[in-house]
């Protein structure tokens, strides 16, 4: 088990080298940060004393390495547009992008699992079909017209809840959440369906064609022979065997959420880090969109660890190496 | 009493080009105690007439017609939820792929467990344990520790074993066993029906054995049941079938058998194919097959009638026809 994770771990090296050669690259060549820090009025004296503070001086090799230094201890630069630590600046964003992701993907999983399991079961029943129709339109509305049309319907008609904005928010150390105020949960509502939708229907049409295929099985079948209850044979035997390729979609969806809530939050002016990111396009803000790269890089490699090691917990035939009895 | 009767059932799959009749008027009856043979080529019906038993036919499949009747309660026409009761505890059930009958990730000890505790009054500590003694009497070796094995763990003789634990640990009455052997090993063949049929025997327990292995049957069987394009063609002692095989078909089943006491040069084959079922003839299914075809075969459909000592549905046997019959030399 140990050695399995160390193994995954150096597996993950080399894809994490890839990525910040990547982010590295931008700065050669996206732009240039002298003349965008420097503005339009600059000595070439100037010039030349940001070119060496900046070390674009030094050969390619030297730069990427000192990069590559900093970036391991979180070192990302100062931003170009804010003047202040990147590092600093993403981990005041990321709370509220990951308290987003995280809700979104609940909805998604909580709702998504039933209504996969129940349109396997029935496949013919009426509210199979609301639920099949339902799953077209999450599929092909693009999110930020579903993020607009509830605002249109819930803040504006309705005025139930927030058009944009995060609420208040309370501070647990640096971590802020606006899990405990009332009006942060209400804040939330909205872009977490928002975020969700995608994702629910995904899961739901996945959940669904797993179980109409496990429940074709000969171990079904004869769970069924044995005389099982229907919830055993269903939900014991069949849902249980859905669950590796739903876990290894839902694993890279909840990657996906937090790496492209960038349109929901821009919707909804969600103080994270989408937004930032966005934000940092427009003003070609390198260091914090290296940064950013960086970040979502790792958070793919360790959620797709995690899922690894759930694969490990559901599958006792992966579990290869520590069989019993033999 | 019998303790399994089934009456004129008929199972028809309805299809957009017409409704398919896959088994037309089956009827026969269990002992208890008793090893009912089902023998017939692939696609005759001997499946699907114990899939129709427990309930389970495959949709669109259904009974249309007939009943089955388990110790004189009809049971063809139960809800699910009451039906899903016999099934397990009155009626157990072996499948052909153990590769596939056991579910990957549950271990051998929770499956026989869950049925136990469904069906017994008992509970998971004493399931365990029963669970343990099943293994063992099934001949798993170091049965206390292989309990909490996964299936992918076992062979598949060994696993067929767990199979047919799962299947008695109800302690049915009556076991349907749909070609229990087909897929294993030869040299596991024997051993798996051997173990089936003493186990059958110690629990008092019958069974419908269906297979198209005659050695098998020959082995195992009391009576046997010979199965044709879904109609049962001929039934009766095993040894009288065998021996004596009365319906042309089973006489040409039981030729195509090469004697192991001679060496012969080519293996006796039946000319032909069994018919589709949407294709299935008028009068007697095997006509167009039959050397001793005549014209009432075409148009009328043989009843099952006493035909040596066995009950056969061919005209040759009609009392009537007698003159046909000594012509034949069948009789």
């Amino acid at each position: 088990m140990f050695s399995f994770i160390v193994s995954r771990l150096l597996q993950a090296l080399p894809v994490m080298l890839v990525v910040s050669f990547i982010s590295f690259a931008m700065f050669a060549y996206v732009g240039d940060p002298v003349a965008i820090m420097l503005g339009q009025d600059f000595t070439e004296a100037q010039r030349q004393a940001l070119v060496q503070e900046l070390g674009l001086d030094k050969p390619f090799f030297v730069q990427f390495l000192t990069f590559l230094g900093n970036a391991i201890q979180g070192e990302f630069g100062l931003s170009y547009r804010l003047s202040r630590p990147v590092a600093e600046l993403i981990a005041e964003r990321a709370p509220a992008t990951l308290e987003l992701a995280l809700c979104a993907a609940i909805i998604a999983m909580a709702v998504g699992v039933p209504m996969g399991v129940y349109t396997g079961l029935y496949r013919n029943s009426w509210l199979s079909r609301i639920f099949l129709t339902f799953s077209l339109i999450g599929v092909s509305l693009p999110t930020f017209l579903i993020g607009i049309l509830l605002i249109l319907v819930f803040s504006v008609w309705l005025g139930w809840l927030p058009s944009f904005g995060r609420g208040d928010v309370v501070r647990l150390g640096w971590w802020s959440t606006g899990l405990l105020t009332w009006s942060g949960i209400k804040a939330l509502i909205l872009p977490a369906i928002t975020l969700g939708l995608f994702q629910l229907t995904l899961i739901m049409r996945l959940v669904r064609s797993e179980m109409m295929e496990v429940l074709r099985t000969d171990y079904i079948k004869f769970a069924r022979a044995r005389g099982l209850p229907n919830r055993a044979v269903h939900f014991g035997h069949a849902l249980k065997n859905t669950l590796v390729p739903v876990i290894t979609i839902a694993g890279l969806q909840l990657g996906a959420i937090i790496a492209f809530a960038i349109v929901t939050e821009t919707v909804f002016q969600w103080p994270g880090m989408g937004l930032l990111f966005i934000q940092s396009v427009g003003a070609a803000d390198i260091p914090v969109m290296a940064a950013y790269l960086m970040m979502i890089a790792a958070v793919f490699v360790s959620i797709n660890l995690i899922v690894d090691l759930l694969y490990y917990a559901v599958d006792p035939r992966l579990r290869i190496g520590r069989g019993r009895g033999h | 009493m019998s303790l399994l009767q089934v009456q004129n059932l008929r199972v028809e799959f309805p299809t957009r080009r017409g409704t398919l009749v896959a088994l037309d008027d089956v009827s026969f009856e269990i002992a208890p105690g008793e090893v009912l043979g089902v023998v017939g080529e692939s696609g005759a019906g001997k499946s699907m007439t114990g899939a129709a038993i427990i309930g389970l036919l495959e949709p669109p499949g259904r009974i249309a017609g007939g009943q089955v009747r388990l110790e004189g309660r009809r049971i063809d026409n139960l809800p699910y939820e009451e039906l899903r009761r016999i099934r397990g505890r009155q009626i157990g059930a072996i499948f052909q792929d153990p590769l596939t009958t056991l579910n990957p990730l549950y271990t051998v000890g929770d499956q026989l467990a869950e049925t136990m505790t469904t069906h017994l009054p008992i509970g998971p500590a004493e399931a365990k344990k029963r669970a343990v003694e099943w293994l063992e009497l099934v001949g798993i070796p170091a049965a206390a520790q292989r309990v909490d094995s996964y299936p992918h763990e076992f062979s598949g003789g060994m696993r067929q074993r767990v199979v047919i634990a799962l299947a008695l640990c109800a302690e049915p009455k009556l076991v349907v066993a749909d070609e229990p052997t087909t897929a294993l090993d030869v040299s596991i063949q024997a051993q798996v029906i051997a173990l089936l049929k003493n186990l059958a025997r110690e629990k008092g327990t019958a069974m419908m054995l269906v297979t198209h292995d005659m050695g098998v049957i020959a082995e195992t069987a009391d009576r046997v049941a010979v199965m044709y394009a879904g109609r049962i063609i001929e039934i009766g002692a095993v040894r009288e079938v065998v021996k004596n095989a009365a319906h042309p078909y089973s006489a040409g089943l039981m030729g195509s058998i090469p004697p192991i006491s001679h060496r012969v040069e080519r293996l006796q084959a039946i000319e032909g194919a069994m018919p589709r079922l949407s294709a299935i003839p008028p009068g007697c299914p095997y006509n167009p097959r039959c050397p001793f075809v005549f014209d009432r075969c075409r148009v009328e459909r043989p009843e099952l009638m006493p035909a040596k000592a066995n009950r056969a549905a061919c005209w040759l046997y009609a009392p009537e026809e007698a003159h046909r019959l000594q012509e034949s030399g069948l009789a």
